[in-house]
């Protein structure tokens, strides 16, 4: 579904991607850890196209598409999903009314008709009970005045209702409360399915306790160092980074 | 607007009807402001003999006053002298025979502000005969004011036919001592609306220019007068979505509001003229006087605008809060881009006691437009237990463009209350980036974020009105980013 070849990326002439190597095929969840600043974010937002992202060379192809030649709305509507670390303020826009407006731009693009507002309405919250999210978030300004964890559950309110066939969520788990955690973990597996694929980038395997991913990778410099299944995310959590990149290094 | 055909045919007809006016060409007058100009129009438009008083008496003062001079907007000196002061209607012959033969710009920015098909000819000034026009829809409005004892006609009917309201109320809210351009307006006004609603009567339907009998033409020096008579009510709207051009480049019109007690005003105005091209040039320049004086007790005012147009709008609507509890209304949308100016705001100036204002204004600076907001509150020692509260807020998009914010307050009553909040945001790269991730167009993310920052001010709108200005804004803005 996925494939990252050798993907170097710069932001303000710095390069932050060295030559990332990334294939995600559809029905898996790969979970991407790694050190602070080590690129994890960058890589989820050149994904997404983020124009301030320079890309330098490599390729990204997504269902055999060049995800790299899309503008930001036509890899969103053709199915990626991104679910920010920090999801932005936009006050004085109902929330309902984005939610909706992507719902109808994802649906327009595909040649469907517009979703009929009962049958949002109802599907919206259908999705919040499921996150355990009230209501009365829908009527108030996008993640405006939310608290952290707020913000986290309405990124997988969005993820829920928008159904992408790859979603990336970076450290979505960060600042959630253990209720939270789990809703949030609910909501992702709900999603899971043979055709779709899910990124976690995280820091810690707590989520992976509620998402258990085929694929965990460490992402350093830049790279992927170190691939592996499940068990390296437990690894990483009694070991650290530090061996992992000495190795790499070696 | 020109439905009616009885008068249109006079209107028509009045170029051969000034033979007694010597030496003037009836259909346009010459150049020049004299106070020969001012009887020639007091003359053409056949006015009493005191309408033609009050106009020399304005003219006079005017030639003693100073155009005023305002620290953030700039425009070339205008020279008076270079203006004609009055002009009839273009004749049918000048006018586009049909809407094959209109600039094809102005009729995709019809269609993109969704105007019905009949109504795009008669804005873009098509030969009335050759308009689809609803004659019946006129008529059966006019017979439905009139069975509310509402008096609804062009001001320059109302002089002839109703000259005793005209006396007493005529200038006894916008003086024409009060400013330059009042002055100017009130010596040599073209034409207008007028509005009497009796006392006790709600008025049936929202008045709207749209359905003034021979509204063209009006358009340089309008004068509006309203008067809400006892315990009565009325909506007022004003002005159109549509782009309007206009060979004068000046607009100066007055719009005075009376407000009896226990009556309430609502006008709504949604204004876009011309703004010249992307430097500016060819735009409007508009210097409006609209005041409303809350004479009674319990009275209310509220004026709701949206404005995009315009190179230069200087413009201050307000209220004179004299009765007990009167309540006096400010809801703003300014919108300016590329090199438009706009220096707007309101005055509340409280009076009666526990008197109560709100002020609401969204500016919206896009391009390398430049806009300022003015506020006045001024409580009278008198004005026991006032209360007033301005919001006051700025969206900026782009990074060329600016917005200023001058708040005054004069407080001279201890028990009074009043409040101010300004704020100024900057749509941000990052929000729009969120938007697209989600699948919306820059554009529409735009549109989004400049709607949800208005919405405050369109909710006050008439609901047909409001989504025409939201519409309009859209339109306004298109570009303005990326
Ligand atoms: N505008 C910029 N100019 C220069 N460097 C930048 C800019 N933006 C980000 N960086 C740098 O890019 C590097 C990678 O950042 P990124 O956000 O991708 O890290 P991350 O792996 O997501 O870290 P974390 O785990 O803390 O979220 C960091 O060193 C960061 O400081
Ligand atoms: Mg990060």
């Amino acid at each position: 579904m996925l494939e990252v070849k050798n993907l170097k990326a710069s932001i303000g002439g710095k390069e932050i991607l060295t030559g990332l190597n990334l294939s995600v095929k559809a029905g898996e969840v790969h979970a991407i850890m790694g050190p602070n600043g080590s690129g994890k974010s960058t890589l989820a937002q050149v994904i997404a196209g983020h124009a301030d992202y320079e890309v330098t060379s490599g390729a990204v192809e997504f269902l055999g598409k060049d995800l790299l030649d899309l503008d930001p709305e036509e890899r969103a509507r053709e199915g990626i999903f991104l679910g920010f670390q920090y999801p932005v303020e936009i006050p004085g826009v109902n929330n309902a009314y984005l939610l909706k407006a992507a719902v109808n731009a994802k649906r327009k693009h595909h040649g469907m008709d517009e979703i009929d507002a009962f049958e949002f309405l109802k599907l919206a919250r259908e999705k919040m009970t499921m996150l355990g999210m009230d209501p009365v978030f829908l009527n108030r300004g996008v993640n405006e005045g939310f608290s952290g964890g707020e913000k986290k559950r309405n990124e997988i309110l969005q993820m829920a209702m928008l159904e992408p066939s790859l979603a990336i969520l970076d450290e979505t788990d960060s600042g959630l409360d253990i209720d939270a955690l789990k809703a949030v973990a609910n909501g992702v597996n709900s999603l899971r399915d043979p055709e779709r694929a899910i990124v976690l980038v995280t820091h810690y395997q707590r989520l992976l306790d509620y998402i258990e991913p085929d694929y965990v990778h460490v992402l350093s410099g830049g790279q992927i160092i170190r691939s592996g299944d499940k068990s390296l995310a437990l690894e990483l959590e009694d070991r650290g980074y530090e061996w992992v990149v000495e190795a790499a290094s070696a | 607007m020109s439905t009616d055909p009885n008068n249109l045919e006079s209107l028509v007809n009045r170029r051969y009807e000034h033979g007694f006016v010597t030496d003037i060409e009836a259909d346009s007058l010459p150049p020049g402001l004299d106070e020969g100009i001012v009887r020639a129009i007091s003359a053409i438009k056949k006015e009493p003999e005191f309408m033609l008083e009050w106009r020399l008496k304005a003219y006079r003062h005017w030639l003693t006053m100073q155009e005023p001079e305002w620290a953030h907007v700039h425009y070339p000196q205008i020279n008076y002298q270079d203006i004609s002061y009055f002009s009839a209607p273009k004749s049918d012959s000048d006018r586009p025979k049909s809407l094959d033969e209109v600039d094809p710009k102005l009729l995709e920015t019809y269609d993109k502000l969704g105007i019905p098909l009949h109504e795009r000819a008669r804005l873009a000034g098509v030969a009335v005969d050759a308009v689809f026009d609803s004659v019946s829809v006129a008529t059966t409005f006019k017979e439905k004011l009139n069975d509310a004892g509402v008096i609804f006609c062009p001001f320059s009917e109302a002089v002839i036919k109703h000259p005793e309201l005209i006396k007493k109320y005529l200038g006894s809210v916008v003086p024409h001592r009060d400013n330059f351009f009042a002055a100017l307006n009130s010596a040599v006004f073209s034409d207008g609306s007028f509005v009497y609603i009796p006392k006790g009567v709600r008025c049936p339907m929202e008045l709207s220019t749209y359905f003034r009998i021979n509204a063209a033409n009006t358009g340089q020096f309008e004068r509006t007068l309203i008067i809400a008579d006892e315990g009565s009510y009325v909506s007022y709207l004003e002005g159109c979505t549509a782009p309007m051009r206009d060979e004068n480049q000046l607009h100066a019109a007055v719009v005075e509001l009376v407000a009896m007690k226990d009556a309430e005003i609502k006008y709504s105005t949604v204004q876009n003229w011309y703004p010249g091209d992307e430097d500016g040039k060819g735009g409007i320049y508009n210097f409006v006087t609209k005041r409303g004086d809350c004479r009674g007790d319990n009275s209310k005012i509220s004026w709701t605008q949206v404005e995009t147009g315009s190179a230069i709008t200087w413009k201050y609507p307000s209220c004179i809060l004299r009765g007990e509890n009167s309540v006096g209304e400010f809801y703003s949308v300014a919108v300016t881009n590329n090199m438009q100016q706009a220096d707007t705001g309101t005055k509340m100036i409280h009076i009666g006691k526990n008197s109560s204002s709100t002020i609401v204004s969204k500016g919206i600076s896009a391009g390398r437009a430049q806009q300022s907001y003015r506020g006045l509150v001024r409580v009278m020692p008198q004005a026991q237990g006032a209360r007033n509260h301005t919001q006051c807020d700025s969206l900026l998009i782009g990074k060329e463009c600016g917005a200023h914010t001058f708040p005054y307050m004069e407080v001279k009553n201890p028990s009074a209350k009043v409040e101010h909040e300004a704020t100024t945001s900057r749509i941000s790269e990052n929000q729009l980036f969120y938007c697209r991730q989600r699948g919306i167009s820059e554009e529409d993310a735009v549109n989004m974020i400049v709607n949800g920052f208005c919405k405050e001010v369109f909710k006050e709108l008439p609901m047909e009105f409001a989504v025409e200005a939201q519409a309009l804004l859209n339109v306004s803005l298109e570009g303005a980013v990326g």
